[in-house]
């Protein structure tokens, strides 16, 4: 291997890794709040990428059906208590169920998208896949949040399998690819370096300065970080779990869906693909034991460079090299954790 | 007699199989100081728990601020100005003091209000170490800083009804002395304050009313200086028969 092929594989790696590293985050983040280890994180990859390649063949994306037939079941589910609460409440949860479902039907039945440019489609994309996941909280999770954790993954396990089968019927079995956002490429040095991959590079990296910001400046960003931290604290200030439980799935919902919208032009996604490309971002939270968000960000760029440099030599094993990564990071981590419990 | 701003009655709560708390009734007045003393295990925290939401109440009736609930969502009681500072603190310790505090103005901030450097202001005239420490992580407190930290964020909610669960416990008698200073000027203020406490001379002393808790249920109630005077009490509870020290 020469200079030229690793620096080749590294920027690879890093553009994956950034991928990982938000999909990490997402996963931390849906943990620490909820106890829920959020399987299905990969799926609002598949559905974003799938939605937005849907658009560009002019076709309908089922995932407008399921955002409008989950809606649908919460309005019966929680319409009746929202008319007797009445005033400003029942307003927003009319917005929520009823008007914003109809505003994204009207855009995507009426408005062709398929003429759109490609940003507007991005965003569209963004919008059908985002409410998928506080509707998804409140339909499945919140009525078990106070299950142990093993019960809730389960479930989660549960959601994922009936997520690809939706998947399947809405986008078929083929593959996918979007065209790039920009067709620029640059030739630093030996290396070329494509616009897609500045993309991808900048905007995980907004995402992840815009979620710093989020939790570190803003009083709703800190009730979420209060409810990790201490559940009775925060609920005792009246910051409700459900809300930080929506709260924190609109944001994996978001994540994932850009991640998708970010890979569609680099790989090709299937209605399954999320699940492998979610479980490479678990790698990366395991490494930052499921509560580090900078350790989670930096084990998941790990996975990336170790995947593309794999590839290299080992193409076979590629898979198997970065999930075999787990055990030593595991092992680490509970004889850590051991040590802990002697010192006390 | 004025209106109450809460109104127990015949309140039962079951609590796995260990503690429970039987038909209990009780009032606090606008800018009183009630407590409820006795043994440990005798339901203190589960009656408290119950009030506000915590736990669910088997049977009975709280009326709080006017309206009476059969069913008691935290929420809520929170929102009408109720709360709670628990007897483990259960502060955000991986976050500043300053973010603690601003965090206790949370339902206020979503009812609507944005006062809350006002009540940072006054929160900080009560605590002035918290002032020193604002910047400081809330777990590395000491264990006065961190009682002191749990009261200025419940008092940051501007609480109409203040209620503490062992305020007390694991803190030099200055601290608690300075502490139960500051509850009679905030029930001086107008703050209704319920007071749980297993150091029954200190809460006597302070309050203008107390029951006894006895395995659950209301064993003795009065004005608290008849309570002290009581040979029961005495006896059980400020150790002057038993010799049983009390801080």
């Amino acid at each position: 291997m020469d200079l030229q092929i690793a620096l080749l594989l590294a920027q690879d790696g890093v553009v994956s890794g950034a991928i990982y590293a938000l999909l990490a985050l997402a996963l931390v983040l849906v943990f620490a709040v909820t106890r829920v280890v959020f399987i299905p994180q990969g799926e609002f990859v598949a559905y974003g990428a799938l939605t937005l390649a849907s658009f560009q063949m002019g076709k309908i994306p089922g995932t407008l059906w399921l955002l409008l037939a989950l809606a649908f079941v919460i309005l019966l589910v929680d319409g009746p208590a929202a008319w007797r609460q009445g005033g400003r409440g029942f307003l927003l949860f009319l917005a929520q169920v009823v008007l914003y479902p109809a505003l994204m039907a009207a855009a995507v039945l009426l408005g062709q998208p398929h003429a759109w440019p490609l940003w507007a489609q991005s965003l569209l994309a963004l919008a059908l896949v985002a409410p998928l996941g506080p509707q998804l909280y409140r339909l499945v999770f919140q009525p078990v949040a106070e299950a142990s954790v093993l019960m809730l993954l389960i479930v989660a396990v549960a959601l994922h399998l009936a997520l690809v089968g939706l998947g399947l019927v809405f986008f078929g079995a083929e593959g996918s690819r979007t065209p790039p956002f920009s067709e620029a490429s640059w030739e630093v040095g030996s290396l070329v370096v494509s616009g897609q991959s500045l993309w991808v590079l900048g905007a995980s990296a907004g995402l992840i300065v815009a979620l710093y910001l989020f939790f570190e400046k803003t009083l709703y960003g800190k009730a979420l970080r209060a409810t990790a931290m201490n559940r009775i604290g925060a609920r005792l200030m009246g910051i409700s779990t459900t809300f930080a439980g929506k709260i924190a799935f609109l944001f994996a919902a978001v994540i994932g869906g850009a991640s998708g919208i970010l890979i569609a032009p680099i790989t090709t996604i299937y209605y399954d693909t999320g699940f492998l490309i979610g479980l490479k971002g678990f790698v990366g939270a395991i490494v930052g034991g499921l509560a580090s968000y900078p350790v989670a960000a930096a084990g998941a760029l790990l996975v990336g460079l170790l995947e593309s440099f794999s590839s290299f030599w080992a193409s076979a094993y590629k898979e198997v090299l970065v999930f075999t990564l787990i055990i030593p990071v595991l092992l680490w981590r509970s004889w850590q954790s051991h040590q802990v419990e002697e010192e006390e | 007699m004025s209106e109450a701003l809460l109104e127990v009655s015949d309140l039962s709560v079951a609590y796995g199989q260990i503690e429970a708390v039987h038909h209990v009734s009780l009032r606090v007045l606008p800018g009183q100081i009630v407590t409820v003393i006795g043994p440990n295990g005798a339901g203190k925290t589960t009656l408290l728990s119950a009030i506000i939401g915590l736990l669910p109440c088997k049977g009975g009736m709280v009326r709080y601020a006017g309206e009476a609930y059969a069913r008691v969502t935290l929420e809520k009681m929170v929102a009408a100005g109720m709360v709670l500072v628990p007897e483990k603190r259960e502060l955000f310790a991986e976050m500043s003091v300053l973010d603690n505090l601003l965090l206790g103005a949370f339902m206020r901030r979503r009812l609507g209000f944005r006062d809350e450097r006002q009540t940072l202001a006054t929160v900080f005239a009560l605590f002035p170490r918290l002032k020193e420490r604002a910047q400081q992580r809330a777990g590395t407190l000491s264990g006065g800083e961190r009682q002191m930290l749990a009261i200025g964020r419940a008092l940051m909610a501007r609480p109409r009804l203040l209620m503490l669960d062992e305020p007390s416990l694991g803190l030099a008698p200055l601290i608690v002395r300075e502490i139960f200073r500051i509850l009679a000027d905030l029930a001086a203020e107008g703050v209704a304050i319920l007071l749980v406490e297993q150091n029954a001379r200190a809460a006597l002393q302070l309050a203008d009313y107390g029951y006894v808790l006895e395995t659950g249920e209301i064993a003795l109630s009065g004005r608290a200086d008849e309570l002290s005077e009581d040979a029961r009490v005495a006896e059980s509870y400020l150790g002057q028969a038993a010799g049983c020290p009390v801080a």
